[in-house]
């Protein structure tokens, strides 16, 4: 048993993978049943959820901490995922559920998670009278809480599109941006509009707590662009066997820390561990870009022809090495192309090379979808419904997760950059079609569940 | 090394059923070992040995090895330590060896050992 176990060549890339390429353990979020909050009284069951969230996670935090001082990994987030918010308050006659929103927003501030996710409704089908009192609560519950997000799911692939619930969420981002007006439309950084929308996320805006899962679970999410980037950039100029081969050795190395992190955490919780999510997911900060690795690859800028291949193939290949590092895989896992959340994105949509339509185009092999792109504030409702309706039908054929997180930035034109802070980053509006898509978004009723067969 | 790992799965059944301990109880950071590395990476020179030596032997932990080698110009000094004996807490522990590094214009880092386990084995 000796220091010879591990060379001093394993011990120095792991510290320096954390170090000096920002490798992190981006979140550990609990996820938490509140199916037994629901009451006759909204502001019971609230009180029910509150305590709880209060309950469970009492030591989350400081459980988080404590893996970050052991191991030497930093653990950047501690958030919480519940039960979908809707399913919770139907039970209750009330008509907004501001209330239970502003609940779970003390309980994060109790229990010191930056975000909890699941002010959210399941509506691929149809509306409820609950899921239609979530949505119109949405646009005020994200502007009187700090730490609430909120999603809705408008299809899937097995049900299709609901087009009444894309129109909805259409003039439901436009409002959330005029409740928050003051703050660049903030709110809508903090909703995420789905289509094939997962129950064990544990990356915010999005997650919450499927009606699948356990009482209460640890979902662990890593980060590691930086990582990547730099094994691509020692490799040279190598063949696309060569590159990807390079991808899921570092994804693997990279997962195996959420791995353990996922299991300390559930030990030291005594709360089951749910699943490890691959995503590579960017921050603004330098040095923690998916854009630069497109670039590493030989892209000159995130955005011109090439990189829709070029995030297939860090797409894939991050899914099969992280695939082999954790016994159960979940979440979103891929790489995420947030726009305001990455430094090369960030550039490359200043400077023009990166459009709205190209990033449509990426989405259709990325984990995610249109996430955090500021467009202008005079965007027609229907016309962000009609960026959805796109979205999920690329989510829909393709069986993937799509989602829209797209901010309307009041009183902001094409060019203006705006500050979001903090990981939300900052953002150039981007340019949206000016021609109508009021006809197409109008007509009301659902698009069909797609053929799974004879798919050309 | 095989009786080595009897005596390791031993002790940590206890710590491993135990409820979750917050205490700062070197036993209780410990999923499968008791076992840290510590890292010791900057300019080689005198007496860095005994001074982290020192602060590892005033808190009770036990170095069980010790490598050194020059990667990219930099001394890498790393040790495998026991500190199922150890009489402070983790964090405390790290903390004396980051100021340690301090002081002697090092970077001294303490982890547990399963950060390079789970990275470098299957």
């Amino acid at each position: 048993m000796s220091v010879s176990r591990y060379s001093p060549q394993e011990i120095v890339e792991t510290i320096r993978m954390v170090q000096m390429e920002n490798l992190d353990i981006r979140t550990i979020t609990m996820g938490i049943s509140l199916r037994d909050c629901s009451h006759p009284d909204l502001a019971a069951a609230a009180t029910k959820a509150y305590d709880k969230i209060c309950r469970l996670a009492e030591n989350l935090v400081r459980a988080g901490e404590e893996i970050a001082s052991e191991y030497g990994i930093p653990v950047i987030n501690k958030r919480i995922s519940v039960t979908p918010i809707a399913l919770v308050a139907e039970s209750s006659a009330a008509d907004s559920y501001v209330l239970m929103a502003e609940y779970l927003d003390r309980a994060a501030k109790q229990v010191g998670v930056n975000f909890i996710g699941g002010f959210s409704a399941l509506v691929q089908k149809g509306m409820t009278r609950g899921d239609i009192a979530l949505i119109a609560s949405i646009p005020q519950a994200l502007a009187v809480t700090d730490r609430v997000c909120a999603s809705v799911n408008i299809g899937t692939t097995k049900a299709g599109i609901n087009m009444d619930a894309v129109a909805l969420m259409g003039r439901t981002i436009v409002e959330t941006a005029r409740l928050t007006a003051d703050k660049d439309g903030l709110g809508c950084a903090k909703l995420v509009v789905f289509c094939n929308a997962v129950d064990d996320n544990p990356f915010m805006a999005g997650a919450f707590h499927g009606i699948g899962e356990p009482e209460c679970v640890i979902n662990v999410g890593v980060s590691g662009p930086g990582a990547v980037l730099r094994a691509i950039e020692k490799d040279g100029q190598t063949d696309f066997g060569t590159l990807a081969a390079t991808i899921k050795r570092t994804a693997f190395k990279i997962t195996r820390m959420g791995e353990l992190v996922g299991r300390a955490a559930s030990e030291k919780l005594d709360v089951p561990f749910g699943i490890v999510d691959l995503s590579l997911a960017p921050t603004p900060a330098v040095g923690d870009s998916v854009a630069r690795i497109l670039e590493a690859m030989g892209i000159e800028r995130v955005g011109t022809h090439g990189s829709t291949a070029a995030l297939a193939l860090l797409n894939d290949a991050v899914k099969k090495g992280g695939a082999m590092a954790s016994s159960y895989v979940g979440g979103l896992s891929g790489a995420f192309i947030p726009v305001s959340e990455d430094i090369g994105m960030i550039e490359a949509a200043s400077m023009g090379a990166l459009t709205f339509d190209k990033l449509e185009a990426m989405t259709c092999v990325c984990s995610v979808g249109l996430d955090m792109i500021a467009i202008p504030g005079d965007t027609p409702a229907e016309t962000i419904a009609a960026i959805i309706a796109d979205e999920a039908a690329i989510g829909m054929i393709n069986r993937k997760t799509t989602a829209v997180r797209i901010i309307p930035v009041p009183g902001k034109k094409v060019g203006d950059m705006v500050e979001f802070g903090g990981l939300l980053g900052r953002a150039p509006v981007m340019a949206v079609h000016r021609e109508s898509s009021q006809g197409f978004i109008s007509r009301g009723g659902r698009i069909p569940a797609p053929l799974q067969a004879l798919n050309n | 090394m095989s009786g080595r790992s009897n005596g390791r799965n031993a002790a940590p059944e206890v710590a491993a059923s135990a409820v979750p301990n917050f205490s700062g109880d070197p036993a209780a950071m410990s999923r499968n070992s008791h076992r840290i590395i510590v890292t010791v990476i900057g300019k080689d020179r005198v007496g860095i040995i005994a001074n982290v030596s020192a602060v590892l032997a005033d808190a009770g932990a036990n170095i069980l090895d010790i490598s050194q080698s020059v990667m990219d110009e930099f001394f890498v000094m790393i040790m495998m330590v026991d500190v199922e004996q150890a009489g402070v807490p983790f964090g405390e522990l790290k903390s004396r060896l980051n100021a340690k590094g301090e002081e002697m214009g090092l970077r001294i880092d303490a982890q547990h050992e399963d950060v390079f386990k789970f990275m470098h084995r299957i």
